[in-house]
């Protein structure tokens, strides 16, 4: 990785570069073992010796891994990058989207479309589908943010520690309400949630995929545009200010980008953990915590990460699968104490 | 999405012989191997336990978090499902790679076991071994015994869990399999397997205690099972707990007749 030399600014910045291209590579690299891995053995290779592909074979290549492997890119950019929004907006290296109540939100809404699906009108069953569990995610992940953000705005400024403190108590309402319905469910529907919960990427579809982009890469492109923002706000937010930057809308803007990436995320892919906080932490440690580099950096960690993930996922157990969410955490977890302990007393978060 | 179509429209399969079959669900399973085509089955599922010998075969998970390439990696010419399997992203991933996946529906109950058969046997174009061998386990059931006078009330304990009980509600299996040994199902007013109260317990006074069979080293004795402070005070505390397999108890497959027969017969003391 990288030396432990005292920080120079410039220094890091010629290195946070060259990190950019060598997790690029990494990603380009991941990308093509995860489009020629797979349980039934099919690989790109029939392309090129004639033979060519059967029916069977291009489904699996086209209609199964392909778009898997876009979603595993857009969701674990998209968590990496709204945890590293987050940890930036709330100066707190323990943040990740789901204190600000994307996760608390999106688990009520898909209880409820697990548990109360049933009882919704015919014709909503019938427009929504599959769909009905992501979109109640998505809803419930949503609309619990914003709900968060107008508690927490007063007079035109959005205080950061009102919006921590009322995310934990809402955290604890939609928990309560959350085990209302998990006491009501059938077994059947509990163990669909407990499936939920651990995440997964079987479902990619490249429909679901169309459903997702407009959410997620809107706000990913858009997230470097707050990194000076982000910068600024970390000397605290009335020298921010004072400097003349605009800090309510820098602050809006990244409830709002975390808010509609992580809770497209989180409803197409379930909860998967461990992504949006420790893939901003590695790069912190190695580049620092410029959010120019932070942020470009992260999202493309975090794509390659969750599509290696999602490798384990489908082959260690193959033909059966393994919820992404245990993998992400079985693995990243200890590697993640591991560097803390290697670099413990040369960085202090 | 163009390429996608043009994918689509070569998937006009022509109907071939369905020589490998991928099972998912412990019942239908069980009803593929009744019609005498376990040796067409290729892979099952993790519920997926009897007869034995499928115990071999590759498992592609849990029924309701399947893999879809895993699935496929098999080599299936048909998919058979019980009720629930998914997600359903995955079951229409499946039915793109033209692979016919038949959906098996579920009710605990004798009419439901025969139209499982029946379907079952349909998918797999053996109708006369389909009729057959639901003629069969329909005599079966006809012979499952009636309770003499008063039925007795019958608690199914899922699981202790700290000092806690489980119990199967209305609607569950459990309720279904007890009422088809001719008992009474204990457990009243509630759907689905939930915690009972103590004093709901000791109100409903089971006249027997029925739970599953788990691991020797899993398994909870009868006395530290009744020794729990409501049970204790119950009809059930005075006779040992009744113990099946779980497959058999709640699988709902061909295996059920004889199931209510072993149940009844631990009932009633027959």
């Amino acid at each position: 990785m990288v030396a432990l030399n005292p920080p120079m600014p410039g220094d890091r910045s010629h290195r946070a570069r060259r990190l950019f291209l060598w997790l690029s590579a990494l990603l380009a690299l991941v990308a093509v073992v995860s489009i020629q891995t797979g349980a039934s053995g099919v690989s790109l290779a029939g392309l090129w010796d004639g033979q060519g592909l059967s029916p069977r074979d291009k489904v699996i290549l086209w209609g199964i891994r392909l778009p898997r492997l876009v979603m595993s890119m857009l969701v674990g950019a998209a968590l990496a990058v709204s945890g590293a929004v987050m940890q930036g907006l709330f100066r707190n290296p323990l943040a990740d989207p789901g204190i600000v109540g994307v996760g608390a939100g999106a688990s009520l809404g898909a209880v409820v479309g697990i548990v109360l699906g049933g009882l919704l009108p015919v014709w909503v069953l019938q427009q929504a589908g599959g769909q009905l569990i992501g979109l109640m995610a998505f809803a419930g992940s949503t609309g619990v943010t914003l709900l968060l953000y107008r508690v927490a705005t007063r007079g035109g400024r959005t205080s950061v520690a009102t919006m921590l403190l009322a995310g934990i108590a809402i955290a604890a309402l939609t928990g309560a309400v959350t085990g209302v319905l998990v006491y009501l469910a059938d077994d059947q529907q509990l163990r669909t949630l407990t499936f939920w919960g651990l995440g997964s990427l079987a479902g990619a579809t490249w429909g679901k995929l169309g459903a997702v982009l407009p959410l997620i890469l809107p706000p990913l492109l858009a997230a470097p545009l707050l990194a000076r923002g982000l910068n600024g706000l970390a000397l605290g937010e009335a020298v921010a200010a004072h400097t003349g930057l605009p800090v309510q809308r820098i602050k809006a803007g990244a409830i709002l980008i975390v808010a509609a990436a992580t809770g497209a995320s989180v409803a197409v892919a379930g909860g998967i953990g461990f992504i949006g906080i420790v893939v901003p932490h590695l790069l912190r440690l190695s580049v620092g915590p410029d959010h120019r580099w932070l942020l470009p950096n992260a999202a493309v960690l975090g794509a390659a990460l969750l599509t290696l993930a999602d490798i384990a996922a489908r082959m260690v157990v193959a033909p059966a699968e393994l919820p992404i969410g245990i993998v992400t955490a079985l693995i990243g977890a200890p590697v993640f104490l591991w560097i803390l302990l290697q670099r413990r007393g040369v960085v202090d978060l | 999405m163009i390429r996608l179509a043009f994918l689509l429209a070569c998937l006009a399969f022509p109907a071939a012989a369905q020589d490998r079959i991928v099972s998912l669900g412990g019942s239908v399973s069980e009803i593929v191997a009744a019609l005498g085509a376990a040796d067409r089955l290729v892979a099952r599922d993790s519920t997926t336990l009897y007869p034995p010998e499928l115990i071999d075969l590759p498992d592609v998970g849990y029924i309701r978090s399947l893999s879809p390439e895993g699935v496929l990696s098999v080599g299936p010419d048909i998919i058979l499902a019980e009720d629930g399997a998914g997600p359903v992203e995955v079951v229409e991933a499946l039915q793109q790679a033209g692979v016919p996946f038949v959906s098996i529906p579920e009710d605990p109950s004798p009419e439901g076991v025969l139209a499982k058969i029946r379907a079952v046997a349909a998918a797999l174009d053996m109708p006369a071994q389909g009729e057959a061998l639901a003629a069969d386990v329909a005599e079966a059931f006809a012979a499952v015994p009636e309770p003499e006078g008063q039925p007795l009330r019958v608690l199914f304990v899922l699981a202790q869990q700290g000092g806690r009980l489980m119990v199967g509600g209305q609607g569950t299996a459990a309720d279904g399999i007890i009422r088809l040994a001719g008992g009474m199902n204990a457990a009243t007013g509630f759907s689905g397997y939930k915690p009972m109260t103590d004093e709901a317990i000791i109100t409903a006074q089971p006249d027997a205690i029925l739970m599953m069979t788990r691991g020797e080293s899993h398994a909870l004795s009868d006395a530290d099972l009744l020794a729990h402070p409501a049970l204790a005070v119950t009809p059930a505390a005075q006779i040992p707990v009744i113990r099946m397999d779980g497959l058999l108890l709640l699988g709902f497959g061909p295996r059920t007749p004889q199931a209510a027969r072993d149940l009844h017969a631990a009932i009633y003391g027959g």
